[in-house]
């Protein structure tokens, strides 16, 4: 176990450094942040005031040199736009995308299994097929329009839910966050139900599928000719056996929601990171979004170790020894 | 009993209307970056600069010069302007505002670390600060500049004992977030709101809202439902597609003005020989580069129809133009023309010029800077097709395009620019040769030059008669336009929308902030 750690961090550094440079070369590729950031008026001695004010007259091997340097001390470069270090922009909208991820992954996960399992056990149902149909829905629709569509519906129309924002926030291990709040509950409904349709959808396909495959298996059989209730049956035989797929999409799925809910963050103005880095993206603000990216590499690196270690406790016969 | 009854109610009532009353929460399309008012030189940062502190010289709503910290200024001698200064001012806590602070903030903008847009340029003319008593102050500049107090426009005055060696970031925290403007500051969410709470004690009318929310909402689509369910009361760059709708709700009311953004097409003047994305007809490059003729500028400039654009494109928000700056801002050329849109007379000028047949040309523009740009470009290249000049439109992202424009790589490229209410702003920006020298022309992307309208232009600026500068200003406007260094085509409109119960006055600025706005009915 420990071996089977150590070398799956070893692997991690050098996929970050080779990150690093990747995202750092790509970056520097686009446009001319100067340009984009100076104010129109400014004559040609401001424009190369701040041309060294941003670091950007240095050749590029030598501002990727002076980049790692600060990136072993664990600093990843200041923004251009808020003059704070951009770690601590992104560590500061953290909260508020998480909580608004692991809202949506809550509502896919209490939605998606039971509708699943049911479509599962009775697969020629009636509203067997109409989950099913609305799952299609749930893949299909793009996350923008919807978003929009439950705007001008909870509350444009209907006036029940507020339509944009984070709402109060309460402190908690000194951090402001939302669901601590009735309002701010409301506030964060409607972007995770928004967040989540698409997870739904697959989370019900996922269950459905295991469900059906497992039915057939031997053990499943003979617990019922052993005469067990379906509710044992279903709940302790198969369930626990059609969730290792379940638990690796959802992990993928969480580090994707966490990395890229931009559309939903910006068409609910969630002041998260999705935010964060498209409008770093527009004003191409070199250091957020190379060190929003190093993050994303980093985040994704740790769940799928978590993942892996979950397979575990799920499944005894997976081993993590790997020997070689 | 009852009566009683009733009477709480009413009281309760009242009351919550009362409450209601004092809350004001606004919505704006473009996030604040900082609360340092010299770190960053953008409009939405000044928008919120300019609730929590005040300048020397304020602006109205149709950009003329109003008296703010100071109370009058005159040039007491060519090189020498005094500022006579507001007494009795207080900054939030509750020092005293004295020349002492004026002469510190002046000396502390060029000095704001990693600026990536400083103030410099503002105050780059003064060559030396003398506060002559608490409430004098002289600035020396080497040579006349009469534009003196309209630069001190932009620059928000700081306190010396509460600012000294403040960084950025203890402005964006909060704590430094201290001035002696309308609102003093409660909260700051970086890129999502700031909260605000009237200041009693400012010297200019008092705002009519106890507390602020200034929402930043960057989706368009999102801030117009924000205000349609009522969670924000006044929203700012309404999108033109759903002005139409707007007008018909009567929830809402707009509010608009002639603001100050040009929207122009840049040309290519700085080639001889061939420009690089202009060939004839067959795709072979031209010798010569045509846009170099007189004949073929204009050819392109009444080749395309104004009022159409207006009409279709921008849906009415905008107005038409042949010159900088609209009616009613100085520096306009009194009656002068839009272009008259004539294809036939484009056709027998680009013939004269040399080209029966027209040629090809690719525009290009950006597709994510000003509202419609992409469409703009679509109309434009239609238009001058019809006119003879086969053409291709490309549209691409700001933050790659405006990099090309700046090396000189487009033939045809639709730009926009924030004027400042005075000729010299577009002159000396986007008309004069470009120098590093002289820092003239830095905007000057298409590098049209033209030596008598810089001689024009160096004498208008040590100029301290306002009248006959802006005589020589219009003169120098006219020379550049009847020679169409660039082609001017509309001047956008501002627009707000407010929910009943709110009016917000509009600003030809694009400025957004909560001392204008008033309960209306």
């Amino acid at each position: 176990m420990a071996l089977y750690l150590i070398r799956r961090l070893m692997q991690s550094g050098f996929v970050l450094i080779a990150m690093s440079l990747l995202v750092f070369l790509g970056v520097y590729a686009v446009g001319d942040p100067v340009e984009i950031l100076i104010s129109p008026d400014a004559d040609q001695e401001e424009r190369e005031r701040a041309v060294r004010a941003l670091g950007l007259d240095l050749p590029l091997w030598h501002q990727y040199l002076v980049f790692l340097g600060r990136a072993l001390q664990g600093d990843l470069g200041r923004s251009f736009v808020f003059n704070e270090p951009a770690i601590q922009l992104i560590l500061q909208r953290m909260p508020a995308t998480l909580e608004l991820a692991f809202g949506a992954m809550f509502i896919s996960v209490l939605i998606g299994l039971p509708l699943g399992l049911y479509a599962g056990l009775r697969p020629d149902g009636r509203l067997s097929k109409t989950i099913m149909a609305g799952s299609i829905l749930g893949f299909s629709l793009p996350s923008f329009w919807v978003g929009l569509m439950l705007i001008m519906l909870f509350a444009v129309q209907l006036g029940w839910l507020p339509s944009t924002g984070r709402g109060e926030t309460a402190m908690l291990f000194g951090i402001r966050w939302s669901f601590l709040t009735g309002d701010g509950l409301a506030h964060i409904l409607l972007p995770a139900i928004n967040l989540s349709l698409f997870k739904i959808s697959l989370v019900i396909r996922l269950t459905r599928a295991g469900v059906r495959e497992t039915m057939l298996m031997d053990y499943v059989k003979f617990a019922r000719a052993k005469g067990l209730t379906p509710f044992r049956v279903t709940f302790v035989h198969v369930f626990k056996n059609i969730m290792i797929p379940v638990v690796t999409v959802l992990g993928l799925e969480l580090g994707g929601t966490i990395a890229f809910s931009v559309v939903t963050e910006s068409v609910f103005a969630w002041p998260g990171m999705g935010k964060l880095i498209i409008d770093s993206i527009n004003v191409l603000d070199r250091p957020v979004i190379v060190a929003y990216l190093m993050m994303i590499v980093l985040m994704f690196i740790v769940i799928n170790l978590l993942v892996d270690l979950v397979y575990t406790l799920l499944d005894p016969r997976v081993r993590l020894e790997g020997k070689a | 009993m009852l009566r009683t009854a009733a009477a709480i109610g009413l009281a309760l009532a009242s009351a919550i209307g009362v409450a209601q009353a004092q809350n004001l929460t606004m919505a704006v399309g473009a996030p604040v970056t900082s609360l340092d008012p010299h770190y960053h030189q953008l409009s939405p940062n000044n928008a919120a600069a300019s609730m929590i502190y005040s300048r020397l010289v304020e602006t109205d709503n149709l950009a003329r010069m109003q008296p703010g910290l100071a109370l009058s200024w005159t040039a007491v001698e060519p090189t020498v302007w005094e500022f006579k200064l507001r007494p009795g001012v207080r900054f939030h806590n509750g020092r005293e505002f004295t020349a002492d602070d004026v002469a510190f903030t002046l000396a502390r903008i060029p000095t704001v670390p990693n600026s990536p847009a400083s103030f410099t340029t503002f105050v780059r003319p003064i060559t030396r600060v003398e506060v002559v008593d608490p409430l004098t102050i002289r600035l020396h500049t080497a040579t006349p500049y009469p534009l003196l107090p309209m630069d001190l426009t932009n620059i928000f005055i700081l306190d010396r004992e509460t600012h000294e060696g403040a960084t950025t970031e203890r402005f964006n925290s909060g704590e430094l977030a201290i001035g002696t403007g309308p609102f003093r500051m409660t909260r700051h969410a970086n890129g999502d709101r700031i909260e605000l709470e009237r200041n009693d004690q400012y010297f200019g009318e008092r705002p009519a809202y106890a507390r602020v929310t200034y929402r930043m909402i960057t989706n368009d689509s999102a801030r117009t439902a924000a205000l349609l369910a009522g969670d924000v009361d006044v929203i700012d760059q309404v999108p033109t597609a759903d002005i139409a709708r707007l007008r018909r709700d009567n929830r809402v009311s707009l509010q608009e003005i002639t603001g100050l953004r040009l929207i122009y097409l840049s040309l290519d003047h700085m080639r001889e020989d061939g420009s690089p994305f202009i060939t004839d007809n067959d795709g072979r490059p031209l010798p010569r580069n045509p846009l170099k003729d007189l004949r073929v500028r204009q050819a392109l400039s009444i080749a395309i129809d104004r009022p159409a654009i207006v009409a279709r494109v921008m849906e009415g928000s905008a107005t038409a133009t042949g010159q900088f700056l609209a009616e009613g801002i100085h520096s306009h050329i009194p009656g002068y023309p839009v272009p008259a849109f004539d294809a036939d007379r484009a056709r027998r000028l680009l013939a004269e010029a040399g080209y029966p047949n027209g040629f090809r040309i690719t525009l290009h523009g950006p597709n994510d800077r000003y509202p419609n740009d992409a469409r703009i470009i679509q109309a434009i290249g239609q238009m001058w097709t019809r006119a003879g000049v086969r053409t291709a439109v490309e549209a691409q992202t700001w933050s790659t395009f405006v990099g090309r424009a700046g090396r000189q790589e487009f033939s045809a490229f639709l730009l926009g620019w924030g004027m400042n209410p005075d000729g010299s702003h577009p002159l000396r920006n986007l008309i004069a040769c470009y120098n590093r020298d002289t820092g003239l022309g830095a905007s000057n992307r298409g590098r049209y030059c033209n030596p008598e309208l810089d001689r024009g232009l160096a004498a208008s600026s040590q100029n301290l008669d306002p009248a006959a500068r802006e005589q020589q200003l219009l003169g120098l406007e006219r020379m550049a336009l009847e020679d169409v260094a660039v082609i001017p085509l509309h001047i956008q409109t501002n627009v707000w929308a407010a929910r009943r119960g709110f009016a917000i006055t509009p600003r030809a600025d694009e400025l957004t902030r909560a001392q204008d706005v008033r309960p209306a009915n």
